[in-house]
């Protein structure tokens, strides 16, 4: 895997680059969050104070300071998905996944979110999962779905 | 209905990234006139057009370029504002997926213009994929000589970078957006300075949303006057208009101004499905008005929306039929602003989160009278003291929810949700 100082290295080591660096380390973390040693060590070769650093990733929506599940499912609660439907798909996924938003199941595998509107309301109600979005939910295509990432999973360790 | 697509004439016909599919359907011919004209005559056909900006502030684009021409300091930097954060806009999306040369064009033609060396397009950072499409368009104009250095042998270098969101809608307001391509949190900056003097790095910036950006080329090649000419006497051009809610055709049209809004809902746009009628249109996003039926023979054009008391933001048009509570939905917009105030100022940080608290105690059937006053009276103190336009639009679809559904609203306060979607249980305060 890649080090924090090489995803630095190929940015520039400039604090112009925090945010990019930032989603980059996130996404290498594999449980989509930025371990507190990596923010350190983020800090330092950018020579920002660490309170700076987090100051940034606190700010914006998709950082997480705390470990979250391999896949993220993020349920978008604005406007347009909210009047097709989407407290429904709140209810079906929570049911399904036994845990509350902001929660992780038991096996690491699934976080689930509520999120402001990514621009898919054209096919609301609509989740977002990692960077894959999904619309046009029923229950049956939403239970179809999270099936398959599950099944994902179990071809991925083989 | 034939109209003439300027934005979207090529959607699904060429490859995004394509630079040679992009100019073997036309691209490239406004960059290659602007080079032979004078600066000046080229601002002059923007100035003509028409063409307000598609942000959602509608500020004229001729006469933004015009003020950022006459700037004498520099280096001066082009921002594009990919933000897309206004929930039910899904059309910057679509050009950048499907055309995004016009959007690095009309760019390149600002930058000859204003003898910018650097860009940024700013994109959400929910539009991963999409950044992907951009960035790879951009190495392709560079191999072929439209960025970089010394573009078409014109004695002019030009470059451009994605730059990534990371959630924040607030940082779709320009000088929150610049701070945030600095790497720093995105809360809104003080103004003045504008951003045209005193933007990215302090520097004199000129920062236009991707759908602006994008009608330049065509401004260019064809002159100001044809595109003034296809919309009104006010709105020039056509406009990308995105469809979403309870409506049969859901999608992104792109259509001339001048076409009313029941012609979009009700012609292009198919209708109300299942049966339903249309209970409120909410225009330009979650930060626009919500009107009811008697409102969409109004023409989609700058000036007569605004003699409705109606703004046409980024374009969003969200249909809401009858089955919908406007209590409960105003609950879900007001959310929206709650989590994506910056807090910087207390009228929005502190005004998002009473009026929560209120719409959630009408939709339990625990709130009075007294509640909706003070809603609507901290809608005023919101809209006139908040530090940035997020704070003070937010109160928009309060305000206008009570002014066309205000029975309803009542009717909350008595234990009664019209609509049948509160469960209160017929329990009133009194
Ligand atoms: C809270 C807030 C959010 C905004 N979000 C966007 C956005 O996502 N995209 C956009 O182009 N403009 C957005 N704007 C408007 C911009 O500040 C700015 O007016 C616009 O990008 C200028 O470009 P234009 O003149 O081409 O419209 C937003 C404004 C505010 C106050
Ligand atoms: S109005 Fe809201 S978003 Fe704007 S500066 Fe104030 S708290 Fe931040
Ligand atoms: S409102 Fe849900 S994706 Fe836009």
């Amino acid at each position: 895997m890649e080090s924090v100082k090489e995803v630095i290295k190929r940015y520039g080591n400039s604090k112009d680059n925090l945010i990019q660096i930032m989603l980059e380390l996130q996404q290498l973390s594999g449980k989509n969050y930025l371990p507190d040693a990596w923010v350190k060590e983020a800090a330092e070769e950018l020579g920002m104070p660490l309170s700076k650093v987090y100051g940034v990733i606190t700010f914006y929506a998709m950082f997480s300071t705390e470990p979250r599940g391999k896949y993220v499912i993020e349920v978008c609660k604005s406007g347009p998905c909210h009047v097709s439907g989407s407290e429904n798909i709140v209810h079906i996924l929570e049911k399904e996944l036994g845990i509350k938003p902001g929660e992780t199941t038991a096996d690491g595998l699934f976080t689930l979110e509520l999120s402001s509107c990514f621009g898919a309301c054209d096919i609301a109600p609509a989740v977002k999962i990692g960077e894959n979005v999904h619309g046009n939910l029923t229950a049956d295509s939403l239970k179809d779905l999270i099936i398959s990432y599950r099944e994902g999973l179990t071809y991925g360790n083989n | 209905m034939e109209t003439t697509k300027i934005l979207s004439a090529r959607f699904g016909k060429i490859r995004p990234d394509s630079v040679e599919e992009y100019v073997a359907a036309g691209g490239y011919e406004g960059l290659k006139k602007a080079i032979g004209m004078q600066h000046l005559d080229v601002i002059e056909e923007i100035k003509k057009a028409n063409l307000f900006g598609r942000g959602g502030a509608a500020y004229p684009t001729g006469i933004k370029w015009e003020q950022a021409y006459a700037i004498k300091k520099g280096p001066k930097y082009m921002v594009c504002n990919a933000d897309e954060g206004e929930p039910g806009t899904f059309k910057d999306k679509h050009i950048m997926a499907e055309d995004p040369f016009q959007l690095i064009e009309g760019m390149t033609i600002g930058a000859y213009l204003m003898g910018a060396t650097e860009g940024f397009i700013y994109i959400r950072g929910e539009y991963m994929g999409i950044q992907r499409i951009v960035r790879s368009a951009i190495e392709n104009a560079k191999k072929a000589g439209y960025l970089g250095k010394n573009i078409l042998g014109a004695g002019f270098d030009f470059d451009l970078k994605v730059v990534s969101g990371a959630g924040a809608y607030v940082c779709g307001e320009n000088t929150a957006l610049v701070e945030s391509i600095e790497g720093k949190p995105g809360r809104p900056r003080q103004k003045p300075p504008y951003i045209k003097n005193c933007g990215l790095y302090q520097m004199p910036t000129i920062l236009n949303n991707v759908e602006t950006y994008s009608c330049i080329p065509w401004i260019v090649k064809d002159g100001g006057e044809a595109f003034s000419a296809l919309g009104t006497d006010f709105s020039g051009g056509t406009k990308l208009m995105c469809l979403s809610g309870n409506v049969a055709k859901r999608g992104v049209y792109e259509i001339p101004f001048g076409t009313t809004l029941r012609e979009l809902i009700y012609t292009i746009g198919g209708g109300i499905p299942n049966g339903k009628k249309l209970k409120f249109v909410h225009l330009g996003g979650s930060s626009g008005a919500c009107f009811p039926e008697s409102l969409l023979d109004t023409k989609i054009c700058y000036n007569d929306l605004k003699k409705n008391g109606l703004s046409l933001g980024s374009g969003a048009v969200l249909v809401v039929d009858d089955s919908s509570c406007p209590v409960d939905y105003l609950k879900a917009v007001m959310e929206f602003f709650e989590e994506e105030s910056c807090g910087k100022c207390t009228p929005c940080r502190e005004g998002n989160q009473r009026m929560v608290e209120i719409l959630e105690k009408l939709t339990e059937g625990k709130g009075t009278m007294e509640d909706i006053k003070k809603l609507k009276s901290l809608a005023q103190t919101m809209k006139t003291t908040s530090f940035c336009g997020l704070g003070q639009s937010a109160p928009v679809p309060v305000i206008t929810l009570i002014k066309y559904f205000e029975a309803e609203f009542i009717a909350h306060t008595e234990g009664k949700c019209p609509a049948g979607k509160c469960k209160m249980n017929g329990k009133g305060v009194k």
